[in-house]
């Protein structure tokens, strides 16, 4: 069962030839029986999902029905979850018991989506391997000695090995397509305000976005409808009605322009990873899209840019766990400065004080305009390159991570190189455009991915090219052989 | 040489809104702690702020009525510290683009002189919650009740040159606020409150001296008090060759000083950057027009129809308009009564003497406008003497009765039938007619005297113009 | 750009982050090399280029002005490390 797309699964639970119950045990068996290998989960919530679950089956034997009714999915521990500990990823949130539901959440739980647990992730989402996390590294399914990405290393790694069909994830600078790349999934970040941040724990706000993982284009057709759509609980969400991603899949992709990035096959791309996209961009070509090669001048100078803005925002951000109304308090603080200091020096963990400390540095005063305002300038810039590409072509393609799972303990004593994991994923962050990961073949035996970037709101365009990529390939039906 | 103070006022005006700036939670005052602190007043991980309709509506007219530039767009942003009433570690308010920029208002002092002061700008800003450190020993409690009431927060050009002027300035724009309706101005709630800047400078100096900014004021009494103290202190210490440091004080109302605040010494780094989970807010300029139309008459505006309409003079139109309340229980008695003048007299006489005293506000006040326009007609008519008309208001301000009924009751009525005066008064000089003969012997002082046996038989009740008449008639 | 390790304690202060004696020396060299690797940005020219604070062209929705939420006070209390009569507690704050 455990094998099967999101779509199969639904069809067996129309057919009824499981339940949703059944399917829901499935997958909590398998939690327990690999997870101590993978780590992938922080909080399992086996009774939510077999109560969701009954739920769910109940909802059908009353005649309902949508593509996720019964469908267990995992969600990422960075969604507040009403009733359960939302951790996310950090010693800070450890015993926080979420009072209430994100909008994703509560959107897919009204859709009879069934909660298998909450995943780990790099702390705050700050990092590129899941490392970061409180709760420690999370392994890759096809690799247990390398890290599977980050910052939704658990989600990925969870639907790689089979413990999950779906999960959710989100991103700031590649959180969701980089894991998706070094675990052989798909994976899909939204154009920002396409999906609420409401009950998102906030890491950088003008650059968080919340999305999905899975196993195909198609399932994430299925399951991106449920939870995009415009929050009133969220001001920077884009009142404009959602189309239904599973219309468009089918067409055929000829008269279609796709934009290939010369800067992109330069300089820190791993040669292997190199020859597999550039081969899948040709698989592209044969299903008839026409190339066009493009440049985005300022495309190099996104992680320097992202490595301004993401740490302003979540100095800011952060600010709110100072030891006084949740989250991690020292003991016996002598007075208010030792009681805010200890429990934050306390509460955080290395990666998430080191951008703590940049953002401060980069909004002091003598420094704003250096720093920040450059920052914010270049970022326009960057946004300007990807409007005028998006005149040229309907997509850009290209590689999404320069390189494949790298082993658990490298990168950590080296910020900037970790930082250069999201070389090609940040950019589009910083313009808020949508983008998604898709396996395009094995380099090193570890798989890589293709990674396609479309104009604001063209989810539908990205998910009907990845799946007819997918229906002229197989690597996305690819299973690591430890988690059979 | 001469000093000149030189003070400008940043009054934080607690917006009149149902919730609160960017959350549903109530404003409502009296709440018991943290009942009123959503999760998003608390800051709780993954909150977002949406902005309140309203809000925005009072920001628009405050900056209309003070002939301002309101911002086609304005962005909010964050303000950076810690402290443990401030539950995200920042303050969202607005710095580089606020929504009010450049107004001006005319303030006119105690003795009709008038004088425009410059508003700088004004922005939205959410409050911080309220750290109470007196209710344990050695801990303070912290209620977020207070966390996300919306602020307006008026920034003036260092225009006044004394605390006098501060203090009309403050009271304009005190009574400004209530005639728009968006802040009730209820200054013990903390409703309405200010810091002062002040610094001192030789007279004809141009360059402003280095200047305290005293927190939190929330009296008139008290701006008026700090700004002294403060002025006084710093030519003080001019006078005998100190500097002065920038600093932040506060005032002791206790000692009527201001003293240095521990603790603010640390030059503080906000870090204001512009609040990414807030989209900029564009007006257009149909919107300002519509929020233009719902702005009520002004004061200066109504001080000018009050004078021409109802014939009354500068000082006495300026002290009925102060409140939008004094003017409408005054038109509501003018409207009862047909006496204007009367009627100015009685409320700011007689009427704002009793609530001064009992501490009341006049939207409380226990004689409905209809009462009093009944009293005052009860003396046009002759029912019933001034000195009478004075028993009676305090009758009715006791409740023990309306105007009518209590000059039955207490059989108050004036003694206006001639043929009974004159009856008295005969009886009056028949019972002494020495006087009566010293009187018309040329001491005509005596009249008084004579006045007074008439009211003595009639307590008082005796109409004392007919009185007058009929002894003058029979002497 | 490097940061001396002196200026790392006010950076500090202002994040209310405490440092070890070590920390001051690591965040130093960390924090610089970070700061020299973005400053590639200073490459572009971006004379008359507005800053963009926001990924889209968008303005600020409103909210009416009703009230929604209710007393939640227990349930948000729980997550609090100390709590007495209804109040978040801290150690004495002395203005």
């Amino acid at each position: 069962m455990h094998t099967l797309s999101v779509s199969a699964l639904g069809d067996a639970l129309r057919r009824g030839e499981v339940s949703s119950v059944e399917l829901t045990a499935h997958f909590l068996d398998r939690i327990k029986t690999h997870d101590r290998t993978l780590n992938s989960f922080i909080t399992v919530t086996d009774d939510i999902a077999l109560a969701d679950a009954a739920r769910a089956d109940e909802r059908r034997r009353d005649g309902s029905d949508n593509p996720l009714l019964g469908i267990p999915i995992a969600h990422k521990d960075i969604f507040c979850t009403r009733g359960v500990r939302t951790s996310c990823g950090s010693r800070m949130l450890d015993t926080f018991i979420a009072p209430y539901d994100a909008t994703v959440v509560k959107r897919l739980r009204s859709g009879g989506a069934v909660m298998l647990g909450k995943t780990n992730m790099d702390e705050f989402a700050m990092g590129s391997s899941n490392q970061t996390s409180w709760y420690g590294p999370v392994r890759n399914p096809w690799d247990i000695s390398r890290v599977p990405g980050g910052s939704s290393g658990g989600s990925a790694a969870a639907v790689a090995a089979g413990l999950a069909p779906i999960a959710t994830g989100t991103e700031t600078g590649g959180s969701i397509r980089q894991p998706a790349a070094l675990t052989g999934l798909t994976g899909l970040k939204p154009t920002y305000g396409r999906v609420s941040r409401y009950g998102m724990v906030a890491f950088a706000s003008s650059l968080d976005q919340a999305g999905i993982l899975a196993r195909s284009a198609e399932d994430i057709a299925l399951s991106l409808g449920a939870i995009a759509g415009h929050d009133p609980n969220d001001s920077t969400s884009v009142n404009r009605p959602v189309e239904d991603y599973t219309k468009t899949l089918e067409s055929d992709l000829s008269g279609l322009r796709i934009g290939v990035v010369k800067e992109q096959f330069g300089h820190g791309l791993d040669s292997e990873v190199g020859a597999i996209v550039q081969d899948a961009i040709s698989t592209l070509e044969r299903l008839g899209v026409s190339l066009v090669e493009i440049s985005l001048p300022n495309s190099a100078l996104a992680i320097p840019v992202y490595y301004v803005v993401a740490p302003a925002e979540a100095s800011s951000n952060l600010s709110r766990y100072d030891g006084v109304r949740f989250g991690h308090r020292a003991a016996h603080p002598v007075d208010i400065e030792d009681l805010f200091k200890r429990s934050r020096s306390e509460g955080f963990g290395e990666e998430v004080k080191r951008r703590i400390m940049i953002g401060t540095y980069v909004l002091s005063a003598g420094y704003y305009d250096a720093y920040y305002l450059k920052a914010q300038q270049v970022r326009r810039l960057i946004c300007a390159d990807f409007a005028q590409a998006f005149e040229q072509v309907d997509l850009i393609a290209g590689p999404t991570s320069p390189f494949t799972a790298f082993p658990i303990g490298e990168k950590m004593d080296d910020p900037v190189a970790m930082y250069l994991c999201d070389m090609y994923t940040a950019g589009i962050n910083l313009a808020g455009l949508p983008a998604l990961s898709a396996p395009a073949g094995f380099a090193h035996d570890l798989p890589a991915g293709l990674h396609l970037i479309g104009d604001h709101f063209r989810e539908g365009l990205l998910l009907h090219v990845a799946h007819q990529y997918q229906r002229a390939t197989d690597w996305h039906l690819k299973r690591p052989l430890r988690f059979p | 040489m001469a000093w000149e103070a030189v003070v400008g006022l940043e009054i934080h005006a607690q917006l009149a809104t149902r919730s609160k700036i960017f959350s549903g939670a109530s404003t409502a005052v009296g709440a018991e702690p943290n009942r009123q602190a959503c999760a998003i007043d608390l800051g709780l991980p993954g909150v977002l702020p949406v902005l309140n309709e309203v809000v925005l509506r009072m920001a628009v007219m405050f900056g209309l009525a003070t002939n301002a530039t309101i911002a086609p767009c304005s962005i909010f942003a964050r303000k950076n510290y810690f402290y443990p009433d401030l539950p995200k570690g920042y303050q969202i308010s607005q710095y580089e683009s606020p929504i009010v920029e450049h107004g001006e208002l005319e303030v006119e002092f105690d003795d009709g002189s008038t004088k425009c002061i410059g508003i700088t700008r004004a922005h939205l800003e959410e409050d911080a919650g309220k750290s109470v450190h007196d209710l344990f020993p050695s801990e303070t409690g912290v209620d977020l009740n207070r966390a996300g009431v919306p602020l307006l927060e008026i920034v003036s050009e260092p225009d006044m040159r004394s605390a006098a002027e501060a203090v009309a300035y403050m009271r304009t724009i005190h009574s400004l606020v209530r005639y728009l309706g968006i802040c009730d101005g209820n200054m013990e709630e903390g409703s309405f409150r200010c810091d002062a800047n002040v610094s001192v400078r030789r007279s004809g100096d141009s360059a402003l001296g280095i200047r305290a900014e005293i927190k939190n004021l929330n009296s008139f009494r008290f701006v008026e008090r700090a700004i002294e103290y403060e002025v006084a202190r710093q030519i003080e210490i001019l006078e005998s060759g100190g500097s002065i440091i920038q600093e932040t004080r506060q005032y002791d109302s206790v000692t009527g000083e201001t003293r240095a605040m521990r603790g603010k010494e640390e030059a503080n780094d906000y870090r204001y950057f512009p609040d990414p989970d807030l989209l900029p807010v564009e007006l257009q300029s149909d919107y300002i027009d519509r929020v233009r139309d719902g702005i009520p008459e002004l004061p200066a505006a109504k001080t000018q129809r009050f004078m021409s309409q109802y014939g009354l003079g500068r000082r006495d139109a300026r002290r009925l308009t102060l409140s939008p309340d004094t003017a409408d229980y005054y038109e509501a008695v003018v409207r009862a009564s047909g006496q204007p003048k009367l009627a100015a007299n009685w409320i700011t006489t007689d009427l704002a003497a009793a609530l001064n005293r009992d501490g009341l506000e006049i939207y409380r006040c226990p004689i409905e406008p209809t009462e009093l326009a009944a009293l005052i007609n009860c003396i046009i008519d002759g029912t019933i003497s001034g000195t009478m008309a004075k028993k009676v208001f305090a009758a009715v301000w006791r409740r023990e009765g309306d105007p009518i009924s209590i000059i039955e009751k207490q059989d108050l009525s004036q003694v206006s039938d001639p043929e009974t005066i004159d009856n008295l008064v005969d009886q009056v000089l028949a019972s002494h007619p020495a006087q009566v003969d010293q009187y018309r012997a040329g001491k005509t002082k005596l009249l008084g005297f004579f006045v007074g046996q008439v009211m003595k038989i009639t307590r008082g009740q005796a109409n004392p113009e007919m009185v007058n008449h009929a002894l003058h008639r029979k002497l | 750009m490097s940061i001396e390790p002196e200026s790392i304690s006010g950076i500090a202060q202002l994040a209310r982050l405490h440092l070890s004696d070590d920390d001051g020396e690591r965040y130093s060299r960390e924090l610089s090399a970070i700061l020299t690797f973005v400053e590639q940005m200073n490459e572009v020219d971006t004379a008359g280029v507005a800053p963009m604070a926001h990924p889209l062209d968008l303005t600020q929705p409103l909210r009416a002005d009703t009230v929604t939420e209710s007393d939640r006070r227990e349930e948000f209390q729980a997550n609090a490390p100390a709590v007495r009569d209804g109040l978040y507690i801290v150690p004495k704050v002395i203005d």
